[in-house]
């Protein structure tokens, strides 16, 4: 065995202890094969070296809680023997490569790892982040990155037959060189159809199924874990090529073959492909995993065992099945025309030993790979400073021209330009799609509906990660109350830059333990997510970017209107005005689109008062006692009021307010806590206000046509609804079909 | 009635005709795999939805050669309807059951909305409950739905009232508007539109269940002597 050269390790981008502790765990040197399967296991995309001893302060348990952390997806129980499996996994790094293909690989990972538990995929969400569109540098390529992340959604869903029923689209200079891909699935099962990636038994059979492996995707795990550098570029071919027609073959099959009850273990082949999958199932089980590559069907020849073990070939699946029963899973793979392999057996020794041909290329124990990666306990000061404290002094000449300049921007703007191109309805279990406050779908033959919610807000937490990702887990739970239904679990996406960078390291720190602290407080565990580091291009770090997908659920039937329904019903802001101070204005999309500045700090989050504020409204929801419920969010009250006229009637707002306070704050500040409703029963509002002790203070009348706020005697705004629905519908479009006439106008 | 939906690899509204049918309207229906060479002696037939085969070279190219499409030829030669929804209507007119072609839409982006369309006929088994102008609010979710025949083709089928359903709103740049056209024999119709996904009072639009039950209530011995004429319900 020839000794490897340090340079080897360096491009494997293994540290030289990292590289001295494979050295004593194997009391040899490693092979080339065995140099990439550690590297790839090792790699933070797979180890969360840098994250894991952090991530151990989230919660992870309820009554609801099936499975926590630590498989494919996180499992809960919502009644009736019924179970949903959801996960999020970002595609950050390929998608900034090669969007199309980056996106719809992203899509088809995490679909795999919700159907390998045994569950059916129903739906689909999707944060995503750009740079600016109209940006005069680089907004022509972020517009080709975004239209081509968009198709590549709508590719890979659309086939499979997921309904892509929500998410987010935002743009900041920050994502210029590095975009967020963060894709959320969720899927449901009966309790006794619930599958473990666990290689038991003995002498069982190892089996591979689905797509042949190719050269595609080598090192993708380790791509994702480093910086952008100008040769980035380069690395075009480490990005996967997805294959949904594939995929939903696959899906169908699993399923079916599992019905058999013939299978006792499955996970998909996602990063670091049979490497992974091998190992983490023998490591699960605490079992050996044998297998030879000469089975492995190959898409191209004369690959060696090295590309064939770090291969991410997509649309692949590893199974153990029963020992003589193995003929049953093969025929349901034949029938949907797969190839299905028998390529290894289970063995009782511990080891991951890998064959070629009869020759042993590669001998690890499992644990030493997957469960005994180096993990840092990296050194970290406080977070990244991104902006000053104190911001300029605000004076606006017209308030109505902010407020259509706030409709019109980017990330406030009408998504259906990106959003019909999903297939949103497929399945017919949609009862609330893209745009509304929570996406929600039924669940067939249950009383039971769920309601999902996707949220992060980069600018929030770089002023301070911590209250910043308070405030995203407080939004989540409040869109899952408006509509009624009760927060149970979330799984989340940790977007950050470069962990070796205290500060930054600092940032990533502060956020998980803002995320514990909130999701202990609203009882919503972590089930599972995902950690994208390294999101950095030539130095300059994305903002802190953890994004919470939250799951809930309410009974089906339940009415759910975002929008005024009828004139004359009476206006309420539950939790009232509550206002926030100057510097917490920094951190507003009116500070944002307005000003074109970033200062302070985010909205102060009293989770108590949040906590109740979302009781009242889910009570009244629950029993139908208001028109319509709409959260404040970015771009506060007159945003809101904004968005709550969009409906198919056109019913504005007549709003008489009485503050002494400055209009700008009043109108467009984001203070958390707060739901705008409409109601003729303003009595029941006002009970259940009082029983959960938050205030509920009457702001006006709904209003035929027109969007007016006044206080006291002066008139703050006067806007036809018509007017900020075509800003708000027709804004996306400009922007990417014509940013130049935005920008000058 | 005995309805079959056509299972091809990569259909995925299936389930969706299956549970409309079965579930929103209490009918016994059964999924027919792609390599049947008998549709079992259904009362009419489904096919669903989806990208079948990948829609690989063509959308439908493909699923024209499966044993099962032969079957539904010449159960549609007897005069059984067949109801071809999105890429069913795709795979109808690749298998020479329906004239012209269905392109990639105008826009070249897969569009998912629901838009207003008409009823242009009721002489049909899928239409002969409907009013005649009868405006259907439906959901089409397709990226090539463009629908194009020469002028010919058009005018012939505007002159014999096989234009079924036409487009209020064109979300794919089909000519003259159309969303679905009938065969000659009337017992075949292709649409991109998804009725099956407007059956279901929660999912907030039922406007595709009249032609889910003019299907229904379609006697399956009304075809076996009927002329094209026939179909009208008086």
């Amino acid at each position: 065995m020839s000794t490897l050269a340090p340079e080897a390790i360096a491009a494997h981008q293994l540290t030289l202890p990292e590289y001295d502790k494979i050295l004593s765990l194997l009391g040899r040197e490693p092979t080339l094969t065995e140099l990439g399967i550690f590297s790839v296991m090792w790699s933070e995309h797979c180890s969360y070296k840098s994250s894991r001893i952090h991530l151990k302060k989230l919660p992870t348990q309820s009554k609801h809680v099936l499975q926590g952390p630590g498989e494919n997806a996180g499992i809960i129980d919502i009644g009736d023997n019924v179970a949903i499996a959801f996960k999020i996994e970002s595609h950050n790094h390929p998608s900034f490569i090669e969007p199309f293909q980056g996106a719809a690989t992203g899509v088809g990972g995490i679909l795999r790892d919700i159907f390998t538990m045994g569950a059916r995929p129903i739906a689909v969400m999707d944060a995503i982040r750009f740079g600016r569109l109209d940006d005069a540098r680089t907004g022509a390529r972020n517009r080709r990155i975004l239209q081509g992340v968009v198709s590549g959604i709508a590719h890979y869903g659309n086939c499979f037959g997921v309904p892509t029923v929500g998410g987010e689209c935002v743009f900041e200079a920050c994502y210029d060189g590095n975009p967020l891909v963060n894709v959320f699935a969720l899927g449901v099962f009966k309790h006794n159809e619930i599958f473990y990636g666990k290689a038991t038994g003995i002498g069982n059979p190892v089996i591979y199924v689905g797509a042949k492996t190719g050269r595609d995707g080598i090192h993708g795990a380790s791509m994702a874990s480093a910086e952008f550098t100008e040769e980035s570029k380069q690395k075009r071919p480490n990005v996967q090529v997805g294959d949904p027609f594939m995929e939903k073959l696959l899906l169908e099959a699993c399923l079916e073959a599992m019905k058999t009850g013939a299978i006792v273990g499955i996970q998909d082949m996602g990063a670091a492909g049979l490497t992974c999958s091998t190992c983490e199932m023998g490591s699960r089980a605490e079992t050996g995993v044998e297998i030879d590559l000469k089975f492995v069907p190959q898409r191209e020849s004369g690959m060696t065992p090295y590309e064939i073990m770090l291969s991410e070939s997509q649309e692949r699946m590893l199974l153990v099945a029963e020992k003589g029963r193995e003929e049953e899973v093969l025929a349901v793979f034949r029938k949907w025309g797969l190839d299905a392999v028998i390529i290894g057996v289970v063995t009782d020794d511990g080891m991951l030993r890998v064959k070629n041909h009869g020759d042993v290329v590669a001998e690890i124990s499992n644990r030493a790979l997957a469960d005994e990666a180096p993990l840092y306990n990296r050194p970290y000061t406080t977070p990244l400073r991104v902006a000053p404290l104190d911001g300029p002094t605000i004076r606006s000449n017209d308030l109505g021209a902010d407020l259509k300049a706030l409709l019109g921007s980017g990330d406030l703007s009408n998504k259906r330009w990106i959003w019909e191109q999903y297939d949103y309805q497929v399945r017919t279990n949609t009862l609330a799609g893209p745009g509304a406050e929570a996406a929600m779908v039924r669940i067939k033959d249950t009383e039971t509906s769920i309601a999902m919610s996707l949220d992060g807000n980069g600018r929030y937490c770089a002023l301070d990660p911590r209250e910043g990702t308070k405030l995203i887990v407080a939004e989540c739970c409040r869109n899952l109350s408006t509509v009624g239904a009760l927060p149970l679990a979330a799984t989340n996406n940790l977007n950050f830059g470069n962990p070796e960078r205290p500060e930054i390291m600092a940032q990533l720190v502060e956020s998980i333990e803002g995320l514990a602290e909130a999701c202990r407080f609203f009882e919503t565990p972590i089930t599972g997510g995902n950690v994208s580091l390294y999101n950095e291009t030539l130095g300059t770090p994305i903002f802190p970017t953890p994004v919470i997908g939250m799951v809930g659920t309410l009974p089906t039937g339940l009415p759910m209107p975002l929008a005024f329904q009828a004139e004359g019903r009476r206006i309420f802001l539950l939790g009232g005005l509550r206002p926030g101070g100057d510097r917490e204005f920094g951190s507003s999309q009116y500070a944002k689109v307005i000003l074109d500045r970033l200062w302070g700090t985010p909205p102060k989050l009293d989770m108590y008062y949040e906590k109740r504020v979302q009781s009242a409204v889910r009570e009244l929801v629950r029993d139908g006692l208001v028109d319509s419920a709409h959260d404040l969010g970015d771009g506060g009250l007159a945003v809101a009021l904004a968005e709550a006229s969009f409906g198919p009637q056109g019913i504005g707002a007549d709003i008489r307010l009485d503050s002494d306070r400055s209009q700008e704050l009043v109108l467009f500040e984001e203070s958390p806590s707060r739901i705008l409703v409409s109601t003729s029963n303003p009595e029941a509002v006002r009970a259940a206000a009082a029983k959960n002790s938050v205030e509920a203070l009457e702001i006006g009348a709904t209003l035929k046509a027109r969007v007016v706020i006044r206080n006291r005697t002066e008139t703050w705004i006067d806007s036809s609804v018509g007017d900020l629905y075509s800003v708000w519908n027709n804004a996306l479009e400009h922007l990417l079909l014509n940013p130049a006439s935005v920008v000058n106008a | 009635m005995k309805i079959g939906v056509v299972v091809f690899p990569g259909s995925n509204c299936d389930h969706d005709a299956w549970y409309a049918m079965s579930h929103n309207l209490g009918q016994d229906v059964s999924l027919l795999w792609h390599d049947s060479p008998s549709v079992g002696g259904v009362d009419a037939v489904i096919l669903p939805g989806g990208f079948s085969y990948g829609d690989y070279l063509r959308c439908g190219a493909i699923a024209k050669f499966s044993p099962v499409i032969t079957a539904v030829k010449r159960f549609a030669a007897e005069g059984g309807p067949v109801l071809g929804i999105c890429n069913g209507f795709q795979i109808l007119v690749e298998c020479g059951l329906l004239e012209g072609a269905l392109i990639r839409n105008v826009g070249q982006r897969f569009v998912c909305k629901t838009v207003s369309t008409r009823v242009e006929t009721t002489d049909s088994p899928f239409t002969h409950l409907a009013k005649q102008g009868e405006v259907l609010r439906l959901p089409v979710a397709h990226g090539e739905g463009c629908f194009i025949a020469e002028e010919p083709v058009l005018d012939r089928l505007e002159s014999e009232d096989r234009v079924a359903i036409r487009y209020l709103e064109n979300p794919n740049g089909s000519m003259r508007g159309i969303a679905g056209i009938l065969n000659e024999g009337r017992n075949v119709l292709g649409m991109m539109p998804h009725p099956e996904r407007a059956a279901d009072p929660l999912m907030g639009n039922t406007d595709g269940l009249v032609m889910l039950t003019s299907l229904i209530d379609f006697a399956p011995n009304d075809y076996a002597a009927a002329g094209s004429s026939a179909f009208s319900k008086s």
